[in-house]
């Protein structure tokens, strides 16, 4: 018996399980792996060059304002909930960042955003657990009354933001861009609050069995109240991020990018179980890359955005069918 | 624990309970099903509190709002069912709530040296504290439990039939760890029961019967015998309508070599006209056995005639019909009509209903016999009818019953036993699984106990609780 299960540590892939310290990690990096070399012989064929500065740059830089908004996302769907408030809450953002600015500086401006998006996470946490509504109807209501705010206040693009923060839209250091480096920044955060914090164990423990949390003495409102203050936190930061891409806040960036079911959908990419529990944000970082150079292949190849989308959707069904079967088979 | 009463809405379960249980001492609690061991079990851990009664440890009354103030007093339960996470790691699940810190982050070393002492106290070597908790077993996850116990100082550790989801060669690791407890001076209090256990186990016996205690003894003063007749002693009081007036029918269903994950070896015949009840422990395979016949859950080995069902559609098919145990959940749709329930399998079946769906209410004497009403606003017995309701819309030959009388209150209880009886005499071969002795010996033409996942033996009309009780726990 000792042997045996001694031997079910894996042996392979063990730099990756350093980072992960899950295995469902590992499927989603492979794909990537996958898709890399299928991009890149893919662009040879189509006389481009997939690993050139301008694509790998492009990839990220894409990836950037998804990728952060999707850590704050992870740490919702691990604790057993989901935010589907964070579309309208970036546009929000980008708004209040761009007016802000305009009138009182940066620093104001960043301080007025992440004061708003931890209010929003409060409200969404407090529906949740206190009048126990369903995460889902929840942030859906939430993100229903930003809509009516924005729609009310603003009719399009509004504020401006100056030159000196726009160096955080575009500026890059080599071939990464600022913005890749401050979302690689916030999942490494988050990733160390899970693995290393009380408050990480508590969101695993809460999303794995909220009956179990509790019994052990776990505050399980607590624990979910700061996970959507921490995900509206992580939208807050990628609204400021688009606010400094267009040099001005607009109503609508958020949903048009789709950034709500769209970090969704890389979180559970990522292998992160949508009940909770089990996964982390080294798959999301994976699963928002996977999707960021699809992307950059269609662009490539110019397919048309219905066609991007029908093999989007078929590669997110089909990964999670992949995950279910690998869960089968344990 | 003194004096302590405890009534849930429509039920009084504990009447004036008192228990001691002493350091070192592994104090063992047993009863039948519903005497009221696990209630009295959630009041120690602070789930339930009680109507009346104290709780006194070392001398100093207490009373445990939630379940970490009993915790926090050095009081650990392990659960029938597990109270793990699947997909963290041993160290992880046993500090679960209480990481130790340092700096203001987990420490995981500590944790894990910490988890590994533990293991190494109680012998386990077949697992570490960083294994995850989803590649072990159900035996090793109980010793994971008890490490959990011990990480708290727990002084009463309560093991709520800890054996009931063990392997043969598992009880005997568990048996190890128990005294490993006792001797660490722990107080144990075990819930079971299997007798076997107990006398292998216990210091001194505390005897539960309809939530009342009866006595407490030391287990010397006790043989196997004496001890089932102060948990089932009680007089066959309550009226059960007439055995079967002819000699059963033909066969309609039969089994040989059944089995599957659960059960093994079932041989099982039943015939038309007559009432076969099926008794055992809990977790002997009762309900998984008719489920197996049902189709639900399909026998994997084995002859069946008719032909072994490899799904609900075609148990129902062969004229099987079940009537579940938990009817609230998987024989009723609580918010639909009495009329769209009853009418659930045949419209499944896309079949022609025979009947009319009052008349069939009638027939199981619905009163009053409305079918536009909700089910949820039902009394139990009369959920209980349109379940039977819905069986009959099909005229299965063969009928299942998982404890048909649970949560039935007595006047509904002889009118569901007497429908049982007329649908034997009608014809049709009836299985039922009773926990309650006297009603299963009161209904049954023939017994069949099963334990372990096997028939364990069979007993004629009219056999005693005591003879049923000794093949039931293999004694």
């Amino acid at each position: 018996m000792t042997q045996q299960l001694r031997t079910t540590l894996p042996t392979r892939g063990l730099a990756l399980r350093g980072i992960a310290a899950d295995s469902p990690a590992r499927p989603v990096f492979m794909a990537l792996g996958v898709m890399l070399i299928l991009g890149w012989a893919l662009f040879a064929f189509d006389g481009g060059q997939f690993f050139d500065e301008s694509n790998i740059v492009g990839i990220q830089q894409r990836s950037a304002a998804l990728g952060i908004v999707a850590v704050g996302q992870t740490l919702a769907i691990l604790a057993g909930s989901l935010d589907l408030s964070v579309a309208f809450l970036m546009s929000l953002s980008s708004l209040v960042a761009a007016e802000t600015m305009a009138q009182y500086g940066v620093l104001p401006a960043i301080g007025a955003v992440l004061a708003v998006s931890a209010l929003t996470g409060f409200v969404n946490g407090f529906a949740i657990t206190t009048l126990k509504v369903h995460a889902f109807i929840a942030t859906l209501g939430v993100s229903l009354i930003i809509k009516g705010i924005l729609e009310y206040r603003y009719d399009g693009p509004a504020g401006r933001v100056p030159e000196s923060f726009q160096h955080l839209g575009y500026d890059r250091v080599g071939p990464v861009p600022v913005s890749a480096l401050l979302w690689l920044a916030i999942a490494a955060a988050a990733w160390f609050v899970l693995r290393r914090t009380p408050l990480g164990y508590r969101i695993y423990a809460v999303g794995g069995g909220p009956e179990v949390a509790r019994l052990s003495g776990v505050r399980t409102d607590r624990v979910i109240v700061a996970t959507h203050v921490l995900c509206s936190l992580t939208a807050g930061v990628a609204g400021l991020l688009l606010a400094a891409r267009l040099g001005a806040g607009a109503p609508t960036v958020g949903t048009d990018g789709g950034y709500d079911l769209e970090s969704i959908a890389a979180v559970v990419l990522g292998g992160t179980a949508l009940a909770g529990g089990k996964g982390g944000v080294a798959g999301t970082v994976g699963g928002v890359l996977l999707l960021a150079v699809l992307d950059s292949v269609f662009n490539q190849l110019e397919i048309d955005s219905f066609a991007k989308d029908v093999v989007r959707g078929v590669v997110l069904v089909a990964a999670l069918a992949i995950y279910a079967r690998r869960r089968l088979a344990r | 624990m003194t004096g302590i009463c405890k009534s849930f809405p429509g039920a009084r379960v504990l009447t004036d309970v008192d228990l001691d249980v002493e350091r070192g001492e592994v104090h063992a609690l047993i009863g039948e099903n519903g005497a009221g061991k696990s209630t009295l079990m959630k009041i120690l851990a602070g789930v339930h509190t009680p109507d009346e009664g104290t709780i006194a440890l070392d001398g100093r009354t207490v009373s445990f709002k939630h379940p970490t103030d009993a915790q926090r007093a050095g009081v650990s339960i392990i659960y029938q069912e597990l109270t793990l996470l699947p997909e963290r790691t041993v160290a992880e699940n046993v500090f679960l709530g209480r990481e130790p810190k340092r700096r203001g982050l987990v420490d995981r070393a500590a944790m894990e040296t910490a988890t590994g002492r533990l293991l190494d106290e109680l012998g386990e070597a077949s697992f570490g504290p960083r294994d995850l908790v989803r590649r072990l077993s159900v035996a090793q996850q109980q010793v994971v439990e008890i490490v959990k116990a011990l990480s708290v100082d727990a002084r009463i550790v309560v093991m709520d039939e800890p054996t009931a989801a063990l392997a043969e060669s598992e009880v005997e690791l568990l048996y190890r760890l128990v005294r490993r407890l006792s001797e660490r001076g722990v107080a144990v209090l075990y819930i079971s029961h299997r007798l076997r256990e107990i006398f292998e186990l216990a210091d001194r016996v505390t005897v539960l019967k309809d939530g009342a205690k009866v006595t407490t003894l030391p287990i010397g003063e006790l043989t196997t015998a004496g001890l089932v007749r102060l948990m089932v002693g009680r007089e066959l009081t309550d009226y059960y309508p007439a055995r079967a007036t002819r000699p059963p029918g033909d066969v309609l269903l039969a089994v040989r070599g059944g089995g599957n994950d659960t059960l093994d070896g079932i041989d099982l015949e039943l015939r038309a006209g007559e009432i076969v009840g099926l008794a055992g422990l809990q977790g002997a395979g009762r309900t998984e056995l008719a489920k197996a016949l049902f189709g639900a859950e399909p026998f994997t080995r084995g002859e069946m005639t008719p032909r072994r069902p490899g799904s609900v559609r075609d148990g129902i098919a062969a004229g099987i019909g079940l009537v579940t145990e938990d009817r609230k959940s998987e024989g009723l749709a609580l918010h639909q009509s009495v009329r769209d329930n009853a009418l659930l399998v045949a419209r499944a079946r896309r079949g022609r209903v025979g009947t009319p769906v009052l008349d069939l209410l009638k027939r199981v004497r619905l009163a009053p016999p409305s079918p536009e009403k909700e089910v949820r606003y039902l009394s139990g017995g009369n959920q209980q009818k349109v379940v039977l309701a819905k069986w009959l819309t099909v005229a299965p030959n063969v009928l299942l019953f998982d404890e048909p009388t649970r949560g039935v209150d007595v006047g509904a209880k002889a009118a569901i036993h007497e429908l049982v009886r007329e649908l034997a005499e009608d014809g049709m071969a009836v299985l039922m699984i009773s926990s309650e002795l006297p009603e299963l010996i009161g209904m049954s033409d023939r017994v069949v106990v099963l334990r372990d996942g096997r028939i364990a033996g069979h007993l004629p009309a009219d056999s005693s609780e005591e003879a049923v009780m000794h093949l039931a726990a293999g004694s």
